[in-house]
């Protein structure tokens, strides 16, 4: 059973934690390496990078997607770019500058010794990917080009144009390939994680489902890494890819991996509005454009059906500038998504449904002109006008938020390590570093930090006590969990209903989106809490799932993440209204400060909520563990972006 | 809007198939192609026939993983994007719509629309990569590249692997796809030590794969959502040659 939550932070001063650390990891020899097998799951930038390099040291991987390639796993979305503290810009950046914010940034929800390792490491997540050939942006000089990003003051966010992701994820999926060409690592596409398989308390296995076969394998090795992205799908509409889901990680806290902040869920501030029912995801207009873009809405209301060419100026609210005036068009992406929704509620939303607010380049491009806007943004002034028809070099784009990335996840400790123990979680599916908020540009940081610098180092302290111990698949504990998932596909197969996986899926979403999205309170969470098991009910009962499951049935793939999404559902409504407190993205409509901030309660709650899978099988209230989390060295301070 | 739809209908690689018509009701100018599709698999589902097959994951044409032909036309009507981009007012009302997967003798079709590009990855393990072990690289400013050099590297490296370049192509061909990546690297410094080796492995492992020879009709250029450029290929030929030089000398 798991005891008190250790983080196994490492002692000694901050700046000095990682390198001790590494300095008295306990390491794997060269000619041992080849005898561990290593599993990960994901091949995202966290999980393609910790593959590329563990086969590069010389473990075997076998590495699993749901996609057809490893290359397309959602990381390739990625728009507007990636931190490190490189300073190129002699701005006033540091390792320091970079820890610090990000702590703020998160609004004192995550741990300082494991930001400081990501400010530390992020200078060499640059130098690698320019050895791979990333084109990152260049000046005349032929030196690295950086911009300011998403709440940050000082330039220090490196980009490939918009596809910053698809760069990135490419300089990581050409060193998998050539991992996979050497024989290292061996890659599963198409292959769905469905089970995690612990024996005698330790993550040794999972079982999968071939998507195109239908055959279900078990595969067992001495460490296991989940690296499957994050869960904003729970909401239906996210700007997520359609198979992002939860499965991988919410099958492991079903197996007794704690499930660390599950409401931390971040809204993004600029994505393209919702226009009607059919609507299967949300498109992200990269952040990037607030730094040239103003965000306003119409003073009064009788002005939002009024074309906004035909608005003057100081008939606009330009309520970003008006409220922050220091960070403005560039607050966080809380602050800006919750103040949208605050004009639109009041009615002042723009295009339809009233769920919208423009941010026009009228004075860039007068001040820039529309040449150099077409630099910076082209593409996705091009995306705009594809889903939109509207020009945004003529007429103010719409923007409204979505739901965009999940900071919760699987809880791990300094090694990136569960608390079951050799089962390893990375990128976007831990929970560690980005708080209760995560700042523009950090996420790719993070997966690639996790998988190209810092795995390699914690995973070895685990395997070196493992020597001969992987189980064989005939194990039992394999037998058993093989047999679990193939009942559970039969049942979803012998539902035999009417209703669509959509319609039951978009049901769940809207509850949380109006529940458990932006702004969240106990009356409303307790609504949703009562009302889950409904939806779930209803699922059970009335869905239909055609096909059978020794085919390609994507019918069936989806049941099951959307069957999963169901039950996570219920432990992030109970996660939020557990944290009786507001915190960056979290927003508790009880707790804000007079000007309608969130208010923290540091006493109560500055710590992590871990929450424990109960019950057999049935769901039943998860039980609570807490890591305190200790601010020495940046003091806990009100954010304030006024 | 109202559509009519004959969908290539195809259970496994093994069987043959064929083309079956459908109806779209009551579409929005605003749908997107796949969430057209979305709804006819729904009607099809509460009719309980099985839904039509089609592959999507990010729908916001970045991924590369949609590949339908629509009208013959590789990724339908609105180029340049991927198929996911393209929105029903590009269609007129009551227009009859063919949707095909993509047609190329290297990518079997796994069912109905969804066919299987691995080829494509092998052409890229054959060498598409540079080697840069994580711990060894050098500081990211050590080697100025001039703009101009990034920039066209940045246009050959924004593939997205979806190969309608070769579904495009009357031979088959997945030379736009090839050249591509080799450009990419070739273009940078960092990508010098290999650019010998990587341009016969690729093109060697093109060959294998069973895509046909380039003879420049261009038509994967029209079709690339990416924009990817013809003039790839004249550098690939390059670097073909160039490398064929090269290793015959030191042989
Ligand atoms: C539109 C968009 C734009 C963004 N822009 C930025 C940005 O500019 N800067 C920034 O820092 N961050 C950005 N982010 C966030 C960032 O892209 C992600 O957080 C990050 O890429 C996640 O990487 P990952 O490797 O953890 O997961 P992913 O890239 O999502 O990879 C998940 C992997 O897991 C696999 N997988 C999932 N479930 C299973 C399963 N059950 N079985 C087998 N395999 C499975 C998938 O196939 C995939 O390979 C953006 C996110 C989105 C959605
Ligand atoms: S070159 Fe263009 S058409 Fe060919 S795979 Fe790349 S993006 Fe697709
Ligand atoms: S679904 Fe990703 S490119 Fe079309």
């Amino acid at each position: 059973m798991i005891g008190t939550l250790d983080p196994k932070i490492p002692s000694g001063a901050l700046a000095g934690k990682w390198n001790s650390h590494k300095d008295h990891a306990r390491l794997v020899s060269p000619n041992n390496r080849r005898k561990f097998e290593i599993i990960i799951v994901g091949s995202g930038l966290a999980g393609g990078s910790a593959a590329a390099t563990l086969g590069e040291l010389g473990y075997r991987a076998k590495c699993f997607c749901y996609q057809d390639s490893p290359r397309r796993a959602h990381s390739i979305a990625a728009q507007g770019g990636i931190n490190a503290a490189k300073n190129y810009q002699n701005d006033g950046d540091s390792v320091y500058r970079l820890f610090s914010d990000t702590i703020k940034g998160g609004d004192f929800r995550s741990r300082e010794a494991n930001v400081y390792r990501l400010a530390e490491v992020s200078a060499n997540i640059i130098d690698q990917c320019v050895a791979q050939g990333v084109p990152f942006a260049r000046e005349y000089g032929g030196l690295l080009a950086n911009r300011s990003f998403g709440g940050a003051q000082v330039s220090r966010t490196f980009y490939a144009r918009g596809q910053t992701g698809q760069q990135l994820l490419l300089g990581c999926y050409q060193a998998l390939c050539r991992q996979i060409a050497a024989g290292t690592v061996q890659m599963f596409p198409q292959t769905e994680m469905l089970d995690l398989v612990v024996v005698d308390g330790h993550a040794k296995g999972i079982i999968t489902r071939n998507l195109v076969s239908g055959k279900i394998d078990k595969y067992a090795a001495d460490a296991v890494v989940l690296a499957t992205g994050g869960y904003g799908n729970v909401f239906y509409l996210s700007t997520n890819a359609r198979g992002c889901n939860v499965t991988a990680t919410y099958r492991a806290y079903k197996k007794g991996a704690l499930f660390a902040n599950p409401c931390f869920t971040q809204i993004h501030p600029t994505c393209i509005p919702h226009s009607g029912e059919y609507q299967s995801k949300l498109t992200l207009m990269s952040e990037s454009l607030r730094n040239d873009g103003r965000v306003w809405v119409p003073k009064r209301k009788e002005d939002c059906g009024k074309s906004p060419n035909q608005i003057p100026d100081n008939e606009r609210d330009y309520y970003l500038e008006r409220k922050y005036p220091s960070y403005g068009n560039l607050s966080p992406r809380d602050i800006s998504s919750r103040a949208a929704k605050e004009v639109c509620d009041e009615g002042r939303g723009v295009g339809p449904g009233g769920r919208g607010v423009y941010l026009d380049f009228a004075d860039a491009i007068k001040r820039l002109g529309e040449q150099t806007i077409r630099e910076r943004y082209g593409n996705l002034f091009e995306i705009y006008e594809k889903i939109t028809g509207d020009n945004a070099y003529k007429v103010p784009m719409r923007i409204y938020p979505a739901v965009h990335y999940t900071m919760g996840g699987l809880w791990v400790d300094y090694n990136l390590m569960s608390n079951v123990p050799g089962l390893h979680v990375i990128g976007e599916a831990n929970f560690a570093d980005h708080g209760a908020n995560r700042l523009g540009a950090s996420a790719l940081m993070q997966g690639l930090a996790d998988g190209y610098f810092i795995l390699p180092y914690t995973l070895p302290n685990y395997l070196a006590s493992q020597m001969g111990k992987r189980p064989s698949i005939d194990h039992s504990q394999f037998k058993k969990a093989e047999s679990d998932i193939r009942a559970k596909i039969d049942n979803l197969l012998k539902i035999n209903g009417k209703l669509s996986l959509d319609s039951i899926h978009r049901e769940l979403g809207g509850l949380l989106w109006e529940k458990c999205g932006m702004s969240r309170n106990a009356t409303g969470l307790r609504e949703a809490l009562a009302k889950i098991p409904e939806v779930r009910e209803n699922f059970w009962h009335n869905v239909r799932v055609p096909g059978d499951g020794e085919d390609f049935n994507q019918a069936l793939e989806r049941a099951g993440r959307v069957a999963d999404f169901l039950e996570f559902a219920e432990l992030m409504c109970t996660d939020a209204l557990a944290r009786n407190e507001s915190c960056g993205a979290h927003f508790r409509q009880e707790h804000q400060t007079p000007e309608g901030e969130a208010l923290r309660d540091d006493e109560n709650f500055a710590t992590v909520f871990a929450w424990e899978f109960q019950g057999n099988g049935q769901i039943a209230p998860p039980k609570l563990h807490r890591e305190p989390l200790h601010f020495e060295t940046v003091h806990l301070t009100q954010r304030s972006y006024k | 809007m109202n559509f009519r739809l004959k969908i290539w209908r195809q259970p496994n690689a093994k069987s043959s198939g064929k083309l079956v018509d459908y109806e779209a009701k009551d579409i929005s100018p605003n749908t997107s192609f796949l969430e057209m599709l979305d709804i006819v698999n729904e009607d099809l589902l509460a009719r309980g026939e099985e839904p039509i097959a089609f592959d999507s994951d990010c729908r916001e044409g970045i991924c590369g993983t949609c590949a339908l032909t629509i009208n013959g036309e590789a990724h339908g009507p609105d180029h340049p994007g991927a198929v996911c981009e393209v929105y029903m007012r590009k269609f007129r009302d009551g227009e009859t719509i063919i949707v095909e997967p993509f047609r190329v003798r290297s990518f079997p079709v796994v069912k109905d629309l969804v066919v299987d590009r691995s080829a494509l990855d092998r052409i890229v393990q054959a060498g598409g990569f540079i080697s840069a072990r994580a711990g060894s690289a050098p500081e990211a400013n050590s080697i100025p590249i001039p703009k101009p050099d990034v920039d066209l590297a940045m246009e050959a490296a924004a593939c997205i692997g979806c190969g309608a370049c070769a579904a495009a192509c009357p031979n088959a061909s997945a030379m736009l796809f090839t050249a591509a990546k080799v450009s990419h690297l070739a273009l940078l410094p960092q990508g010098n030590p290999e650019r010998t080796s990587r341009v016969l492995k690729m093109v060697h492992a093109m060959d294998a794969e069973g895509f046909g020879n380039c003879t420049n009709t261009y038509e994967c250029e029209a079709v690339c959502p990416a924009e990817i450029s013809a003039s790839f290929i004249a550098k690939l030929n390059r670097e073909y040659a160039r490398a064929s030089l090269r290793a015959s000398v030191r042989e």
